[in-house]
This record gives structure tokens, C-alpha cells and sequence, in this order.
């Protein structure tokens, strides 16, 4: 019979380092101050609050921002449409959401750095090279709709609320461990901030200094619950000091207050300064999803303030404020981004069927023999499908 | 001649040696060496960076360690216990068993979860658990559960190296058993073949893990009644060798299934079905199962009344020789 408790819960260990100025035995971390619950902007308003320029960002970069957001609202748009034509499923609506996608997005390296969406930023791929027709696929229900998350770096939809943390936490970590130079970035939103896994992997990050810069898209509503349903937090950056990590509150509705406080996220990951919690606060305006109602829970008044006040505009008056954005550039990007999600749309519906075989050619490298035979059989029964 | 731990510790030393990208993370696994000592010397040997310790959050891990399969790591996470395995269940199904099917069969997840198991330790609660129905029952995840010090080191190597999702569970109550000789250096047994741990011809007692050591005394007890059992450990249940069960159960017409595990729902179900799907018309009585009961693992003074003993095993061959 095994003793019990088993021999190594008896044997002693010695601290190895003396404990002193704090009760983790992370000296270096005692310092750490409150995050500062100050929205940061970059944006003005065109009036009062001047516009700032971020240093290393010129013309060239400021109209590519332009056009991954437009790319990004266009691609949201026709989906909702598609969705209401019944051409794709359920869809999650990310309108109002660009400018942190984007944002936060573009201060990334597409050739070391992973990017770990939830459904709300389902095509951030496509601001990488994915074509826009996998991701539709995704939302039609087609295989065409799965990738490898390592082609392009960007993992899969992450479905379950706040579960890619975790891996976006090891991606990062496994990542600092071979001495690359690559970061790990994921988003979530307020509602993930109370799921355990938001907790597990933000600490794992924090406690193994991995490069990971964590968003957290604070819309206000996680479907019909407020944030303050989720959680008693004066400020959902508040979290960071708990984990020992800094923690910085931007306008979600700023792209570039957004690019500016991932930039520097990401480059304190780089230096091996571990994980930053980014708190982008702004407002849902549109439905969770498209099967959502809104008007059930809340009323549209702040909707419609709000909608006046939207991401995509904002930055367009501050380009033409700066004298970088004129009408013709502005709706050349727009006819441009169109036309690649119409494109995209008509690939995916003159994809064939998908071929039934593969969900059983995908879920193991080696498949078992049980699995083999259940193939077999549901091929059998599948008219002009191929064993 | 090494014991259960040991031949783990070596299989694990053996497969860090070998390949670079393997990685060993959990509680208490570095400066500790696993409160079992499974994952002893590891850190001595690879350093802090290979063999982790990590907080305690065992979804947190395994939610990790596929990010570190992402990058291009080979983890091998260790839960301390088999019941701590349960918050690490939200991971396994959503994303574990998924993310090649998520990639349209193009993504590896080569990580290996391995876990004390079972019971008859006389350990507190939520300690002795055998939860292998959750894990066979997951899509994209492979379950091994080796019987013996010379499986336990081939079978490790084995999942380490499969590029799928493997589940590794270890009887505990055999982890300082019996030692045996076991294959110095790499030593690799593949997954899916079942092991004739005694041929006999009346009857077939199949099982896994620490069952096996139970079946084999039940058929010591028959052989001196003049019963010949055979005594079958399937060493996997996902990839499943059925062609061996099979054949045994045609070739001796009558078999009892062991498991450990509450019986409602259990993996003895499945293999039960699978008998009597393909091979019922060779049977000469109906299928017996010796297991757990549908209750929580019990308190531990009462544990040997809820574990399969060889008598029971016996009894189930008996009653399948009355037809």
C-alpha cells in the first residue's frame, strides 16, 4: 500500500533566495504604482482638445492605418448584410470596434508577432494577408474558413470567453524561452475580465515575464450585461496592479491613442519588461451579434450620442485636420475595400460543397482505427461522396 | 529494475535528451521533482526553462502549453492529481482536442497532459479519481494508461512523440510497486497495441491500468479452480486495439471487462458494445463488468469495497462459466 502523504510532500525545502522586500519574492516589482485610470487620447476633438502626432507614424503610415480600419468597417458592414441575405450565419459585428483592432494591430511585427482574436475581431487576419473569403467561410460554415494558425500568426477564433489568454500567454512565454524576438497580443473583451481564464492566463504572462500585450475591448456590454455586472472595479485596468503588471486606459475610440499604448506595450515586451494590460474603453454601439436585439436591454439614446462620436470618423477628421486625407483618397479606399469583400463573398459561394470526409481527415494527424471505420460508414451513406 | 516513478523519470529524461522542444510544466514539478518524484532531477539536468514550475492554475497550464505548441514546444504538462485535471477539462475540449480540426488538419498539438490516477492510495478526497471516460470521450485526444514500469517509459515516449493530444494517466497505487527490468536508454511502445498479459481459453478478463495487476491475480485464483483465462491490458483506449480484443473474445467466448471507474457511462460500456457488436454470435455467455459504482470515489476506509478486487473478477468468471 502506498504511504501516505506520498515522500516528497514530507521533504524540506530550503528557500533558495532570501524573501525581503515583498511577500511574492519579486523585489523588483514592489514599485509597481496604481495604473492611472487617466483615458488616454491622441485624437482632439477639432476644437478645445488638440490633436497629437505620434513620433515615427508620418503620412504613409497614417493613411495605412486609414485603410486597415475602412478595410476592417467595410468587411463588417457587408457581413451584416450578407448575414441579413442569409448568405452566412450568425455573425458577431465588430462596427465601432476598428479602431482597436486596428490599432493595436498595427504596432505589431507581422513577421515575429501572434495575434490571438475572440469572435469580435474574427478578420484581423485580414489585415495580414488572409483573404477576407476564409473568413466569411467561417461565418458560412465552410472548411474554406479554417487556417493554420501558423502561415500568418494569427490562431484560430477563439469561441469560449477569455480561453485564448491562456494560449496567447504561452505563445508569448514559449517564444521568450527560445530567445526569439516575437510578442503575443490578445484581445478579449470586459465580460472576459471575469472568466478564469483571463485570470489564469494574465497571471501565468505576468509571473513568467512573457512578451504579451493584453487588450481588453471595453465596450461596455458583454450581450446585455454592463460592465458593471462584471465587475466592482472602479476601472477595469485596475486589475493590472494585482498581477504585478502595468496597466494603461485608452479611448477605444482613438486609433491612435490605441497604436500609441500597444506600441509601447509592445516594445517593454521586447525588452523582456513581461506583459501590459491595455483597458480601450468605448461603447458598443451596435448589436453583440447579429441574431441580438439590443432594444431588449437597453435604451438607443446613448447608442445613436455615441454613433456621432464613432472611430472611423474621428480619425478621418483628424487626417483631414493634418491635411493627409482628401475626399478622393478617402473614397478610393472605401470602393477599394468594397470591392474585396464582394470579391471575397462570390469565392466563397462558387466554393464547392465541402467534402464530407474531411471532418474525419482533420481531427487527429494519426486517426485512429475506430475513426477509420467511421468514416467508412458515413461516406457509405453520403450520396457521391468519396470513401 | 526500476519501479513505476522511476521508469516515468527515466522515459522523461530519456525524450528531454533526445529532443530539445520537449518541455516539462507543472506544480511542483522543478524544485520538488513532482510530489510524486516523478519529474525528479529534471531540473537539475535542463534547467528552470525546461522543467517549469508553474503557478497553480491547471487550465491556465494547459491553456499555456498549447501557445507553446503554437511556437514550436513539445510540452508535457503534469497534473498533480487525477481530480486536479477537471479545471484543465475547459481547455481540453474547447481547444486540445479542436485546434487541428480548427486548422483544417494542418496544426499540430503535440502536447502530452500526464496525471497520478486511480485509486487505493487511502488518499483524502478528490485524489484517487479515474476520470479516463472524460478523456476518451474527447474528440482529437489519445489516452494512454500503462500497466507496468517497462510500458509506462515506452508508452510516455511514445505520447510525447505522437503529434496528437495525448492523455497520460498513471496508476498511482503502482507507481513504487513491483520493479521490473526495463529497456535502458530510448525505448518506445506504440500506441494502439494491446498487450496478452497471459494467454489462457476460457475466458477473457480485459483491462487497463492498475486493473491489470487485478485481473492477473483473478486468473492465478481460476488456474488453480483448472479455469484458463486469458488476461488482456489494453494499454491504450484511443487508438483502441480491437483487433486483439476481438480475437480473444471470439477465440475464448466469454469476457469480463474491469474498470475502476464509476460504471454508468464508463469506457467498460464502450468496449462491452464493441464485443457485442462484432463478435456476439462467438460468445457463450453474456458480458460481465466488475467496477466502480456510480457514487463518488468513498472515503478511504471504505475503498476497498468500491475497487474491483480479484475475488470479484473471479465471481464475474465463475457466473459467465454457469452458461
Amino acid at each position: 500500500m502506498q504511504p501516505w502523504p506520498p515522500e516528497a510532500e514530507l521533504i524540506e525545502i530550503e528557500p533558495k533566495h532570501e524573501i525581503k522586500a515583498s511577500r511574492t519574492g519579486s523585489p523588483e516589482d514592489v514599485a509597481l504604482d496604481a495604473p492611472d485610470r487617466t483615458i488616454r487620447r491622441v485624437i482632439g476633438d477639432g476644437a478645445s482638445a488638440a490633436d497629437r502626432l505620434l513620433e515615427g507614424i508620418g503620412s504613409e503610415e497614417l493613411l495605412a492605418l486609414h485603410r486597415d480600419m475602412v478595410r476592417l468597417r467595410v468587411f463588417d458592414e457587408r457581413a451584416v448584410g450578407y448575414q441579413r441575405q442569409g448568405r452566412i450565419g450568425t455573425y458577431a459585428i465588430f462596427w465601432g470596434h476598428e479602431a482597436i483592432q486596428a490599432g493595436a494591430h498595427f504596432a505589431l511585427s507581422a513577421d515575429s508577432d501572434w495575434v490571438f482574436p475572440s469572435y469580435r475581431e474574427s478578420a484581423i487576419g485580414v489585415l495580414r494577408g488572409l483573404d477576407p473569403a476564409t473568413v466569411l467561410a467561417w461565418w458560412r460554415g465552410h472548411p474554406a474558413g479554417w487556417w493554420n494558425p501558423l502561415e500568418l500568426k494569427v490562431a484560430g477564433i477563439a469561441v469560449p470567453i477569455a480561453s485564448q489568454v491562456p494560449h496567447a500567454a504561452g505563445a508569448a512565454w514559449g517564444m521568450r524561452l527560445k530567445h526569439e524576438p516575437g510578442c503575443a497580443l490578445v484581445f478579449f473583451g470586459d465580460g472576459a475580465t471575469s472568466e478564469g481564464g483571463f485570470h489564469e492566463g494574465v497571471n501565468f504572462a505576468a509571473v513568467m515575464k512573457a512578451p504579451l500585450v493584453l487588450i481588453c475591448n471595453n465596450n461596455g456590454w458583454a450581450i446585455s450585461t454592463p460592465v458593471a455586472r462584471q465587475s466592482r472595479a472602479a476601472a477595469l485596468v485596475d486589475k493590472a496592479l494585482g498581477y504585478g503588471i502595468p496597466g494603461v486606459r485608452v479611448d477605444g475610440g482613438d486609433v491612435l491613442a490605441v497604436l500609441e499604448a500597444t506600441r509601447e506595450a509592445v516594445d517593454r515586451a521586447r525588452e523582456g519588461e513581461g506583459p501590459t494590460l491595455i483597458e480601450a474603453v468605448h461603447y458598443r454601439i451596435a448589436a453583440h451579434a447579429t441574431a441580438d436585439d439590443p432594444r431588449l436591454y437597453r435604451d438607443d439614446v446613448r447608442s445613436e450620442q455615441e454613433r456621432h462620436h464613432e472611430c472611423l470618423a474621428r480619425y478621418e477628421a483628424y487626417l483631414r485636420r493634418q491635411g493627409i486625407l482628401d475626399e478622393a483618397t478617402a473614397e478610393q479606399v472605401r470602393a477599394d475595400a468594397t470591392e474585396e469583400v464582394r470579391r471575397a463573398m462570390r469565392d466563397v459561394e462558387a466554393l464547392p460543397d465541402p467534402d464530407p470526409a474531411l471532418i474525419f481527415d482533420t481531427t487527429y494527424a494519426v486517426p485512429p482505427e475506430q475513426l477509420l471505420r467511421q468514416r467508412e460508414i458515413a461516406l457509405a451513406a453520403v450520396p457521391g461522396a468519396v470513401p | 529494475m526500476k519501479t513505476l516513478v522511476e521508469a516515468i523519470n527515466d522515459g522523461l529524461h530519456q525524450e528531454m535528451e533526445r529532443d530539445g522542444s520537449v518541455l516539462v510544466m507543472g506544480e511542483d514539478v522543478g524544485r520538488a521533482g513532482g510530489v510524486f518524484r516523478v519529474t525528479a532531477g529534471l531540473q537539475e539536468r535542463f534547467g528552470a526553462e525546461r522543467c517549469v514550475d508553474t503557478p497553480l492554475a491547471e487550465a491556465g497550464m494547459l491553456g499555456a502549453a498549447v501557445g507553446l505548441c503554437m511556437v514550436g514546444w513539445r510540452p508535457v504538462v503534469e497534473m498533480q492529481y487525477d481530480a486536479f485535471s477537471y479545471p484543465a477539462l475547459d481547455q481540453l475540449i474547447t481547444h486540445v482536442g479542436r485546434y487541428r480540426w480548427r486548422s483544417g488538419g494542418k496544426m499540430n498539438v503535440p502536447l502530452t497532459l500526464r496525471m497520478p490516477y486511480g485509486g487505493g492510495v487511502h488518499a483524502p478526497e478528490l485524489h484517487e479519481e479515474s476520470p479516463e471516460a472524460y478523456y476518451v470521450h474527447t474528440p482529437g485526444v489519445k489516452v494512454a494508461i500503462p500497466a507496468t514500469p517497462g510500458d509506462a517509459k515506452g508508452l510516455l515516449a511514445a505520447a510525447i512523440r505522437d503529434p496528437d493530444p495525448v492523455v497520460f494517466l498513471e496508476p498511482k497505487v503502482l507507481y513504487r510497486g513491483d520493479r521490473e527490468e526495463i529497456p535502458e536508454g530510448e525505448h518506445c511502445v506504440e500506441l494502439g497495441q494491446a498487450r496478452v498479459v497471459q494467454d489462457g481459453s476460457d475466458a477473457t478478463v480485459i483491462a487497463y491500468g492498475a486493473m491489470v495487476r487485478v485481473a492477473a491475480q483473478a486468473a492465478q485464483t481460476l488456474a488453480s479452480e483448472g479455469v484458463s483465462v486469458l488476461v488482456l491490458d489494453l494499454r491504450t483506449l484511443r487508438p483502441l486495439d480491437e483487433e486483439t480484443l476481438l480475437e480473444a473474445a471470439r477465440r475464448t467466448g466469454r469476457v469480463v471487462i474491469v474498470q475502476e471507474a464509476p460504471r454508468t457511462a464508463g469506457f467498460g460500456a464502450e468496449l462491452a458494445a464493441i464485443v457485442a457488436e462484432r463478435a456476439l454470435l462467438d460468445l457463450r455467455a453474456p458480458i460481465e463488468r466488475v467496477t466502480g459504482y456510480d457514487v463518488p470515489f468513498p472515503y478511504w476506509r471504505l475503498e476497498d469495497m468500491y475497487l474491483p478486487s480479484a475475488e470479484r473478477v473471479a465471481s464475474a468468471v465463475r457466473r459467465t462459466l454457469e452458461y
